[in-house]
């Protein structure tokens, strides 16, 4: 998968490889099997590579035949060997097997356009010699990182936000906005990271840069299609079309000149990958799942029975409280963002199996609750709005009971309170953030742990700040679409695909793979009317209906179990002079400055304390956020967790003034040709 | 009656409020207000069943009695009044009494 990094500058200023070398250095968990540098007068690119394909000819930073374009590039584009013909007809000649090569000459006949030709997960790098013009691009759904900033004249990127701050001169300091969203949202909100200053490029979009100007576009949005374009068909016809999609999704993400092995959790989607993935991959099917003390939590015997029917050789990895509380922190550091949940430890711990056990490709069922229906949020907006029709309702707000199982044992207990709170009025159908606004609000509610100052710095309500995003038309889409969107741009795209997907992945040089977020998938399931998704109140209808043949019938009937971690246990019982302790102290919260001591002392009281099991999971989450908070803190802005690993790439390319050069020697030829960059 | 109140408000603002008690007005209602959400009521419900002894009954446990500090104290007055009345310790009160 990889990682690249890199800076623009001003020509006059000093060109400083170190910080490249640095930068690359900090990638280097990302990509372990090779590294690369280039420098142009003004400009620098950095690559650490994680071989996938091609593994002996695909060193990066990556040349045109021309020498006109260089390329940095970390991800796949999984239809790499349609484009590849394609551009072969065009009269376009490789050099190489990879498919870096294809996106790159791909860039030098469609220019940005070439984006919307690849199904694929990418952040890319492309340096135009001969306009001076650096463009960057991030695939639809932001599967892979890029972030960016400017300090003192230099424009840096990088895959990590560690690399960034390679730079001396980069400003490091958490930013109270991005802690208020992570308390209301779980996440930041897009663009915006945890740290003052510093930019991810949003998901779907490319940027510009040619001098000092900058110019960021969009270049996909999350499909809502207008009636007319909806599907034609019958649910039937739809059912096919969805089987042979996701066989075909699967079967490209299947390509790789290492072994693919797959994510088993158990439940419905990522046995659906497993399948197809055993049908279509030679041999033996590799699986890895996770498995917890709690067993409320544990979901091991579905996974031994999907793995059984597979004949997958299969791996589980227990992970105890005593490992989730120890790994917290690298956890985060590697999330580089403050967690609510604890949900990526666990899977942080489980990358690091799988690449022990020779693997370094994996798929997940990752998306399938996002694009076809499977979250309670879904059903939660629905019961609320077909309420909100008839708000003197006894019977309408009872179906909430179903949602919630474990919050309603005992039904009659407290049922007055739940009712209430989730009370509805007939113009909250209006509201546009109807389905998820309980659960912002209850979040916000912790802004009262951000310290005096952190409060008065804070600029912006994160519920307005997220109104502004909001796509036009949006009041006007039916409540289904309004709360999956949001569940996808905020949820999915900004907590999901890096928190549990990229980063814990790639912590161990582990690239995960996500058939269910094939483009092709997500803008067909965005045809299919809401009740094919979710019919009353069971989910993912047609996803169930089009595979059941192919599961055992516990697998294809068991309703979703949400994953889940634990939070408060790996906090409590507190461990004396450990880091954790540490980060929670009186002192360290002093000297961070961002949460208030008295208040965040109260709050590892109240969860210490005996009754402290029983207390809801919301208390625990917000301590989850400040120690994590606290963890990047330290590591980040005070430099006092990590050493730092300067490392020399081992291929330099320098076509800059003083026409220093290490081999590869750089391309000698310009050859004439059109470029559209 | 003014210790059965300070005894609550102190546990509200040390368990909802984590400390931070400026104004938090008797009369507020939870929910409303944010200071607790659909489970952290059966917090204050434990809470209340320990510190006073008594047994919450299902049908006790209505916002009427219990969404804010007021109408906690008034719920638990007549609760701790009619145990010392040798009443039964779990019965049902009128709504909004």
């Amino acid at each position: 998968m990889c990682a690249i990094a890199g800076y623009l500058q001003n020509r006059s200023s000093r060109q400083s490889e170190e910080i490249l070398f640095e930068m690359i250095g900090r990638l280097r968990h990302r990509g372990p099997d090779g590294s690369g540098a280039f420098f142009d007068r003004g400009v620098a690119l950095g690559h650490a590579r994680l071989s996938i394909i091609d593994p002996q000819g695909g060193a990066q930073p990556l040349a045109s035949e021309d020498g006109s374009l260089w390329i940095v590039y970390a991800g796949e584009a999984f239809n790499y060997l349609e484009l590849r013909e394609e551009l072969r007809r065009r009269g376009y000649r490789f050099a190489t097997t990879t498919d870096t090569e294809v996106v790159l000459y791909l860039y030098q006949e469609y220019g940005p356009a070439a984006l919307e030709k690849i199904n694929g997960q990418f952040a890319l790098a492309i340096w135009n010699r001969r306009s001076e013009e650096l463009f960057l691009a991030r695939d639809r759904l932001g599967i892979r990182p890029l972030y960016y900033t400017r300090s003192n004249g230099r424009f840096l990127f990088a895959s990590e936000i560690k690399a960034l701050m390679a730079d001396p001169d980069v400003p490091r300091r958490l930013d109270p906005d991005a802690l208020a969203q992570v308390f209301t949202f779980w996440t930041t909100l897009p663009s915006r990271t945890a740290f003052r200053g510093i930019c991810e490029l949003p998901p779907g979009h490319f940027m510009t840069l040619r001098g000092a100007a900058l110019r960021v576009r969009r270049w996909w949005h999350l499909p809502c299609p207008p009636i007319e374009e909806r599907w034609g068909g019958t649910f039937e016809e739809a059912r096919e079309e969805l089987s042979a999609l996701l066989t075909d999704a699967v079967r490209v993400r299947l390509r790789a000149d290492v072994p693919v092995g797959s994510y088993l959790s158990g439940g419905l989607d990522s046995s659906i990958v497993s399948v197809l993935a055993a049908d279509a991959a030679p041999g033996r099917l590799r699986t890895f799942s996770v498995g917890f003390e709690e067993s409320a939590l544990d979901e091991s015997s579905s996974q031994m029975e999907m793995a059984e029917q597979l004949g997958a050789e299969h791996s589980r990895l227990l992970v105890t409280n005593e490992a989730m509380r120890e790994h917290f922190v690298d956890a985060v550091l590697h999330c580089e963002r403050p967690i609510a949940r604890t949900a990526p430890v666990p899977l942080f711990l489980l990358s690091e199996m799988v690449r022990r056990s020779g693997y370094k490709v994996v798929l997940s069922g990752e998306g399938a609750d996002e694009v076809f229906g499977g979250y309670n949020i879904f059903k939660e907006a629905k019961i609320r709005d077909f309420w909100a029709r008839e708000p003197g309702s006894r019977s309408r707000p009872l179906l909430l009971q179903r949602l919630y199982p474990y919050i309603f044992q005992n039904h009659e207990r407290g049922w007055a309170f739940v009712q209430r709170f989730f009370a509805v009025s007939p113009r909250d159908r209006d509201d546009p953030l109807l389905s998820h606004r309980i659960r912002w609000q209850s979040g916000a509610r912790r802004l009262a742990f951000l310290s005096d100052e952190a409060r008065a710095a804070l600029g912006e309500d994160p519920l307005a700040a997220l109104s502004d995003l909001l796509p036009t038309g949006f009041g006007a889409w039916g409540p289904f679409e309004r709360a999956q969107w949001l569940e996808m741009t905020i949820f999915l795209c900004e907590y999901l695909l890096a928190s549990q997907g990229d980063r814990v992945a790639m912590a161990h040089s582990v690239e995960a793979r996500h058939p269910f977020l094939d483009v092709r998938i997500v803008e067909f399931a965005a045809r299919l009317p809401p009740h094919w998704k979710m019919r009353a109140l069971s989910e993912k209808r047609i996803l169930r209906e089009a595979f059941r043949p192919l599961l055992p019938p516990r697998v294809a009937q068991r309703p979703k179990h949400p994953y889940r971690a634990p939070v408060r246990e790996i906090f409590f019982p507190e461990k004396p002079g450990s880091l954790l302790q540490h980060l929670l102290s009186v002192d360290a919260l002093r000297d961070a400055g961002l949460f208030h001591p008295d208040r965040t002392t109260h709050l590892v009281r109240k969860l210490s304390c005996e009754r402290g099991a029983s207390i809801g999971e919301g208390d625990a989450m917000a301590l989850s956020v400040i120690a994590s908070a606290q963890s990047l803190h330290y590591a980040f802005v005070k430099n006092s967790l990590r050493p730092v690993c300067i490392e020399r790439p081992e291929r330099i390319v320098r076509i800059d003034g003083d026409q220093r050069r290490s081999a590869p020697p750089p391309p000698s030829r310009v050859a004439a040709g059109e470029h559209h960059g | 009656m003014a210790e059965v109140r300070s005894k609550v408000r102190s546990f509200v603002i040390e368990n909802f409020l984590f400390g931070e008690e400026a104004n938090l007005s008797e009369e507020a209602s939870f929910l409303e207000e944010g200071i607790v959400d659909s489970t952290g009521i059966l917090e204050l419900v434990e809470f209340l069943e320990k510190e006073f002894s008594i047994r919450v009954a299902d049908d006790e446990l209505i916002p009427e009695n219990l969404d804010s500090i007021v109408r906690v104290e008034s719920y638990l007055m007549r609760k701790l009044a009619r145990a010392e009345d040798g009443a039964r310790t779990s019965f049902t009160l009128p709504s909004g009494a």
